[in-house]
Formats: structure tokens, sequence, C-alpha cells
């Protein structure tokens, strides 16, 4: 199929309007001026501010230790969730369950933050690394049982009940059978739950107390004032990160594609 | 005992921290401010029991809400940025899906990828990149300025205009994609039938098209428009001092003003008004499930 | 009517290996299974045959352990198996969807179940051989399951399910899935390895041609309850009833006044002005009762003439031909409307045979022909 002069245009003006705005920041984190938008000339100077600024460096150890602990306890409670959901049948409360998967999804983040926040004080919970866990985790979870219940919906049951009928304790089968097969889905759920942690601010600036300041919460307070040389830097680090987590992810995903593409053709 | 397990601990850590926090966030929106700590009365205590408790709790602060009208400015100013922002983004959405399901099978998965990747870069750091290109000596008016097109830089930062662009910036993938696997579905022989009946090219995509990606223009516009409605970071750092937007409102009345009872208040009327589209959409989504099944 | 000597339900004295007793399943207000008792007996192929929803598949489950009867109980080999849950059952099961393990290879998922018994890698390693060989898989051990054909998956299937040499093997439209050729092909392979390998073999289908060929006997059922047991060849030339006459191949059913005519012989009187139909049957009639005459088209002949000796004669016109090739199907009205199907075998080429549209044609048959029903 040719693409018409139309088509292309919208493709074209669509992923530049997608993307210039980034190719921009990271172009002018190579800026030498302190004045973001007046290029004086290339310099890496801001790199080694941003790398130099311990307030920057303690916040983002706060933000990977929130992250990895509240993505992987979040993988869990929604795989779990997804399982109830999907193969639960019938138990009490069963709406409410799926309601209370779906509501923080579509809940804005300054109510789920409030009432985390006031929940936090009114049992008196110290704010900090703990609560900020406590708070991603549970919006987290909601989209992790979402990735995975979609892969739990079209898994085929029978395989469940093969994995039984050739002699597997109920959990044997899940560790043998279901976890392998649903495992891409996990594995997505979690960068998901671990990307959203990274990024959030509102949940963050909420749960948060005085001890614990994540990097979204220090960007924000800084970007405020307007554009700083070393935000761009550190925006320009973390596209980096991105991008190449993405393309190690597609070219992982390309070989296997090719692998059984070869599996497939060596048949006859 | 398994099962039980299975469905009790993800259902126990809902219940303790999504639905006791609201219900927390409800009966503070009925309370009163005092200089205490926490800032609001009444506690609850079990010598005074349930009823001294309930008799104290009033529509105060909702009746509040009503008289000062920074707050229901701030409603109707989220509900028309939301709602205009939705528009723009399906208008600008929708070509991009339709060039992307037009396009040959071998793009498909990069244009698809292209779509996506902003999804993981950081939000915060989507918008703050609207921040150098909008201000006033930003590279946007910096090229204007220098191709000759304007005399005057515009003033777009803090204003709505940066909040539609900074919104539809970063929601636009949400559109595109519902509108893409419709489209993606949509068997070519249809279009290629309405010509052989007698249609012009533009007819057959107002008649055919149109109303067979409905599906997934509905979806987009409601994954646009809800998340919108409660935004906060966008209006706070594009929108400036002058464009209210309920989120930002709440997050001041919280952290600037301390006025907890009213921020709970503002937060469950959020919830009421949310509730609407969220219903639709559940609909529209159960429409479509059922569609295709 | 061939016999097998192979008939353990003959034996008053045989032990069945499977014992249905009074099984009832319900969903809900479901009635999946009502009262039904049955004998399974060793080194059967059983075939549970009937339309979907006719709780065929449900009996299947409640034998592999996914479910449990509302009430009754089932025996294998002596033991009442309702309380032991599926993974400690001496049964496997193959499924409809076959249900291979896809992320593991040909080999690892006929590995599967013994590896779960814990048994010694060498042993393994050989029972696995034996399971490729038996179903010729050696090629394509490695394989991943969505490598293979559909004809090959299903005897991966197969394989993983044998591989453990359960007491029996119960096989959930096993056929379901391939092209009618293979399926041919693949019923013949199945009973050849039903007998290297010994097993019991229950089947749940819906294709009647396919449990007529592989079943030593067939159980018609119908909404939860069994209608006939037995041989394929009891069932097709003796059903008990006009749901299993008409279930299993084609039939002419025509409806009628029964009267005795002497010893284990009746009369049917069926229309109006015409001759009386003789049947015989050791069933008893009352006089004038309302009876059914199943008669398979096969048995129909078609002649010009009226055949001098023929005990049952009916006139009719032809009113449309079906051609199959090897055979050709008449339908000829007769009396009243009644349209009756007659077969015949097409021995000579086509241009040869006298029949056409609107011809008129006798249709006979003997008194043994036919088999009369009471319902």
């Amino acid at each position: 199929m040719r693409l018409s002069w139309f088509n292309i245009t919208s493709l074209t003006l669509g992923f530049a309007f997608l993307y210039l705005p980034m190719i921009i920041l990271v172009i002018y984190s190579f800026n030498e001026s302190r004045l973001v938008t007046v290029w004086t000339g290339f310099s890496t100077k801001w790199y080694g501010e941003l790398l130099s600024n311990q307030a920057f460096l303690d916040a983002a150890w706060v933000t990977l230790k929130v992250a990895v602990f509240s993505s992987t306890l979040a993988t869990v409670l929604g795989t779990l969730a997804a399982y109830a959901l999907v193969r639960g049948a019938r138990f009490p409360g069963r709406t409410l369950f799926s309601g209370m998967i779906y509501a923080p999804l579509v809940m804005p983040e300054v109510i789920t933050g409030l009432s985390l926040l006031l929940l936090f004080i009114g049992i008196g919970l110290d704010r900090g690394v703990l609560t900020i866990v406590l708070a991603h985790t549970t919006f987290a979870m909601c989209y992790v049982s979402v990735v995975v219940s979609s892969r739990l919906v079209s898994f085929d049951q029978s395989l469940e009940e093969a994995a039984l009928d050739l002699g597997c304790s109920p959990w044997d089968a899940f560790r043998l059978v279901t976890l392998p097969i649903i495992a891409p889905a996990v594995i997505s759920g979690w960068l998901l739950a671990f990307t959203l942690s990274l990024d959030d601010l509102v949940i963050a600036s909420f749960t948060t107390g005085p001890s614990a300041t994540t990097l979204p919460i220090k960007i924000f307070s800084a970007v405020r004032l307007g554009v700083s040389p070393e935000i761009n830097a550190l925006s320009t680090l973390m596209i980096a990160v991105v991008t190449l987590g993405v393309i190690i992810a597609s070219l992982i995903s390309k070989r296997n594609f090719v692998r059984e593409q070869q599996g497939v053709a060596g048949r006859h | 005992m398994r099962r039980v397990f299975i469905i009790a601990v993800p259902y126990l850590w809902l219940l303790a921290l999504f639905l006791i926090p609201f219900a927390i966030v409800l009966k503070i929106s009925l309370s009163d401010v005092a200089m205490a700590r926490p800032p609001y009365l009444p506690q609850f205590s079990w010598e005074a029991g349930w009823g001294a408790f309930l008799s104290q709790l009033d529509f105060e602060n909702f009746t509040f809400l009503t008289t000062d009208d920074l707050y229901w400015k701030a409603y109707l100013s989220s509900l028309q940025i939301a709602a205009t922002s939705t528009l723009l983004t399906l208008l600008i959405g929708y070509p991009i899906a339709y060039a992307m399901a037009r396009a040959p099978d071998e793009w498909r998965a990069t244009l698809m990828m292209l779509v996506i990747l902003p999804f993981w870069t950081s939000f915060l750091i989507r918008v703050y990149s609207w921040m150098g290109i909008l201000s006033q000596e930003g590279y946007l008016n910096q090229l204007l300025l220098g191709l000759g097109v304007i005399s005057e830089p515009l003033i777009i930062l803090n204003t709505k205009v940066a909040v539609y662009i900074g919104i539809v910036y970063t929601y636009i993938p949400f559109m595109i994609l519902p509108i893409y696997a419709a489209l993606h579905r949509l068997d070519s022989s249809l279009i290629e039938a309405a010509e052989d009946l007698g249609c012009s090219r533009a007819k057959a995509f107002w008649l055919i098209t149109v109303p067979l990606s409905r599906n997934g223009i509905i979806a987009g516009c409601f994954l646009v428009f809800i998340p919108t409605l409660g935004e906060f970071v966008i209006p706070s750092l594009l929108g400036g001092s002058g464009t209210l937007m309920i989120g930002k409102v709440l997050w001041e009345e919280f952290f600037n003003n301390r006025d907890w009872p009213v921020a709970s208040a503002v937060a469950v009327v959020l919830v009421l008004i949310l509730i609407i589209p969220i219903v639709l959409f559940q609909q529209n989504q159960q429409k479509q499930n059922e569609a295709q099944s | 009517m061939p016999e097998c000597a192979f008939a353990p339900w003959t034996d008053p004295g045989a032990e069945p290996l499977i014992r249905f007793r009074n099984v009832t399943k319900r969903f809900g207000d479901f009635t999946a299974v009502r009262d039904l008792t049955l004998d399974i007996y060793e080194h059967e192929f059983f075939a549970l045959l009937g339309p979907s929803g006719c709780g065929k598949t449900t009996m299947m489950r409640m034998l592999a352990g996914f479910e449990t009867p509302s009430s009754g109980h089932i025996e294998l080999a002596g033991q009442n198996i309702v309380p032991v849950p599926p993974n400690k059952r001496a049964v496997n099961m193959m499924f409809q969807s076959y249900a291979l393990f896809p992320h593991l290879n040909v080999w690892d998922n006929i590995a599967f179940g013994l590896k779960r018994d814990g048994m010694p890698k060498d042993a393994l390693r050989e029972r696995v051989a034996e399971m490729l060989k038996l179903t010729h898989l050696e090629r394509f051990a490695r394989r991943k399951p969505h490598q293979i054909s559909g004809g090959q998956r299903q005897r991966v299937a197969l394989a993983r399910s044998l591989a453990k040499a359960p007491k029996l093997l119960l096989l959930d439209e096993p056929m379901g899935a391939l092209d009618k050729k293979l399926r041919q092909e693949t019923q013949f392979e199945l009973m050849d390895i039903q007998e290297k390998t010994g097993t019991t073999f229950v089947i749940v289908t819906h294709d009647q041609e396919e449990a007529m060929t592989v079943a030593s006997r067939v159980a018609v059922m119908d909404e939860g309850e069994l209608i006939q047991v037995a041989t394929p060849s009891a069932i097709y030339e003796a059903p008990n009833c006009v749901y299993v006459a008409d279930f299993i191949g084609d039939v002419n059913i025509i409806e009628g006044a029964a009267h005795r005519a002497g010893e284990d012989r009746y009369t049917v009187h069926w229309a109006d002005g015409q001759a009386p139909l003789m049947a015989a049957s050791d069933k008893a009639f009352s006089p004038a009762q309302n009876a059914f005459l199943a008669i398979r088209p096969e048995k129909v002949l078609v002649t010009a003439e009226r055949p001098a000796d023929a005990v049952n004669a009916i006139q009719g016109r032809i009113h449309d031909i079906a051609y199959l090739g090897n055979i050709s199907t008449y339908h000829v009205e007769v009396a009243g409307g009644r349209m009756l199907k007659a077969q015949t075998a097409n021995t000579r080429r086509i241009e040869n045979r006298g029949f056409t549209w609107e011809n008129r044609v006798w249709l006979s048959w003997d008194s043994t022909a036919g088999v009369l029903l009471e319902r």
C-alpha cells in the first residue's frame, strides 16, 4: 500500500510534534550558557554540575529505591488481583473489588495523594520512603492487574487443567505453566509500575515527608521558577535511559521473533 | 485456603489504602477547620461515641464551595479546558492514527513504538520541555521573529493556549492508540465497496471510515478528557497563575492554605463530576466488547 | 453382525474398571448429568456420543476430577475417586484444545507428567523416546508446539497423556480440530495405539462416524441421560428409539399403528388406502399401539416395477436425486406427501442408470430390514 501525500504529511508533522520538544531539550542541554534559550557554544558542564549536586543524587537514589520496592510489591499484588478477578469466579464483594481495581486508574492523582496523606496522618505513620512506597504500590498494582488480567483472559484454562491432570499440585501448575506463559505481561506490568513510580510527582508530593525527596519533586520545585540548564541535562539523561531501554527491549523481542521464524522455516 | 489468600491479600490492601482513605476524605470534607493537629474537627473519640461524632458533621464546606466563585469558576474552567483540549487532541490525533493504519505493514511496528515511546519518558519532563519553547524569549518566538513572521514576541506561556498545547502533547498517544486500533481492524474493501457504489473519496471517508472508528474516537476522547479534568502538573507549569484548574486549586488549598476540610470537599465534588464520564466510558467499552465477542 | 471376541460387558462376572453410580451433576439450575449409572470395562474403547450440551463433556471432566458430582459416586478399579483431586488420579486426559504448554518443546511437554512423578532421568528419557516413537514424532522433539502442524500437535497431546501409562485415558473431541481426511487416518492410528498400549480409552465426540469407527461400545447421550449403550453395530442395526436411529446415520421413520401378525411379527398401518407394512420385532406391542418403523435408506430397494416377492412395497415419485459419487440418494414422495429416502450404490456409470426426476418407482424392503420402535 502506498501512502498518499496527506498521510505522509500527517505522519511527519505528528511525529515532529511528538519528538521535536524533546530533541530541542537534548540539544540545549549541551548549551554553555546559563540562559537556556541562547546558544553560546557546546559544553557538557551542566552534566558535571548535575553529577556534583548531592541533593539531586540523593533524590535520584530515593526515587530508585521507591520505584524498585513499589513496583515489585505492586507486581505481586497486581498479579494476585488479576488472578482473583479472572479466575476467582464468584466471591463476596467481587463488584467492590473490581471497582477498587479500576477506580485508581481514573482517579485524579491529587485525590489519591490527598486521601492517602490523610490516612497516614490519621494512623500516625511517619511520612517518608515507606509511605511513598505504600502509595505507589496501591495505584501501580491496579495498572499491573489490568495488564496481567488482559493476558489471563486470553489464557486457555485447559493448560492449567492439563498440568493438574499430569500430576501437578495447584501451586506447581501456577509456577510451571501459568507463570511462564503470562510472564511477558507480568514483566511489562512491572516495567509500567516502575516507570509510573519514577514519574510520579503529585502522589509523592502528598505522601512524602521532609526526609524523602524524590527526583520529580526536586525537578518540579526547580522548574517552577523557569527553565534551568541542570534540569535539561537531567532530562537528557532520563530520556537516554528510556530510549536505551526501549531499544534493548525491541532488539531482544526482534531476536526472539527471528529465532522463532527460523524455527518455523526449519519445519517441513 | 489458597484461593482465599489470593483474593484476600489484594482485597485488604485496596480496602486499607484506597477505600478507607477515601472515606476519610469524605469525613473530613464534612468537618470544620480548627487550629489543631490535624487541623480539623471533630476528631472521633470512642468516649463521645458515634452520635456526638456524626452530629458535628455538616455540609458547610460544600456550601462554601458554592458561595466562593473561585471554586465553581475553577470547576467550569477545568471542564472547558478538558473539553477543548480533548477536541484538539482528536483533530490532531485522528489524521495520525489514520495515516498509521494506512501505512505499509512493515512500518506499523515502528510507528506504534514511536507513539508509545513518550509514555515511558517522564511526564514532568515532557511538560517541562515546552516551557523553553513557549516562553517569551523561547525557541518558538526566536524562530518566528527570525523568520520575520512576527515583530513582537507572542505571549503563550502562562496562558490557556500553553495548557492546551501541553495537554495535546502529553495525552495524544491515548487518542491515537484506540483510533488506530479501530481503523486497523477496518476492512479496506469496505471503502472500495463504497467507492464502487458511487461514493467519492471524501464521502466514503465520512460515511464508512468515521462511523466504523466511532468506538475508537469515543474511547480516545474519554481517555483524554477524564485525566485532564484533574490535571495538576500542566496548568501549574504552563498555565501560570491566570489558569484555573481544579487540581491546582486543590493542591493550593491543601499546601498553601492548609484548609483540609475545604480541600477534601473540592476532592469529593471532583469525584462526583468525574463519575458521569467514567460511567459513559465504561458503557462504551462494554458495548464494544460485546460487539467484538 | 460380526461380534468380536472382546465383550466383557456380556460377562456377568467381569469387574468394571469404571463405575458411575447414580451420578447427578448440577450447575445452578441446570442439570448436566441426571442420575446416570454406567460401567466401563478394562481395555475398552468407549465413546460418549451426543450433541453439544448433552452432558458428555461433564462426564469426562468428572472422571478427570475437574468437576465433582452433585450426588452419586464414581469408582475407578473399585475405589471411589470423587474426593481424589485431578493430580492424584491415575487418569489422564487429552484436551480438545490439546492444551500443549506453549513455552515447552515437544519433548518437555511429553516429559512433563513423568517429571512430576519424579521418575529417574534415564527411565524418563527412555519413556519419552518410546512415546515419540509410538506417535512418530521423533524428528520434532525439539520443536515448540506452534512450530508443528495441527496433526502433529494432536499426536503430541496424545503422547503426553499416554506417557504416564494411565489406567484410563480420556479424549475430549480428539479429532475436532483436524480436517476430514486427516481425521480418518488419525482414527485408525488411535485404534492402533489403543491396542498396542492396552489402555482403556474413553472418548467424547459429537461425530457419530468417529464414534462408530473407533469404539468398542458407544453410549448415546441426550440431555444428561444415557439413551443407549451398545456396540456400534447394535446401535446402528438395532437402535432402541427414534432419537438414536435418527442420530446415527440416515434413517426413514414411518409412524403408524402396530398390530400383531404372528410370532415377533407386526403389521404397521401407516396411511389410509395403503397396504400395511410388515416388520419383525421381538418387542411386545399392544394392539393399535403407535409405533415407529425405522429403515435405513441403503436397505430400501428402488425399482421401476413392483418386485414380485417383496414383503413391503410402496409406490412413489422421485422428487430429488443427490448424486454423491459412490452412492446416490433418491428422495421419493409417497402417499400423503411423505418423503422416503433410498440409497443405491453407483456400480454403473451415470448415463446407464434408469431413474430421473418425476419418474414413478417402487420402494421395497424386507420385513427384517427395519426396526419397530416404541418411541
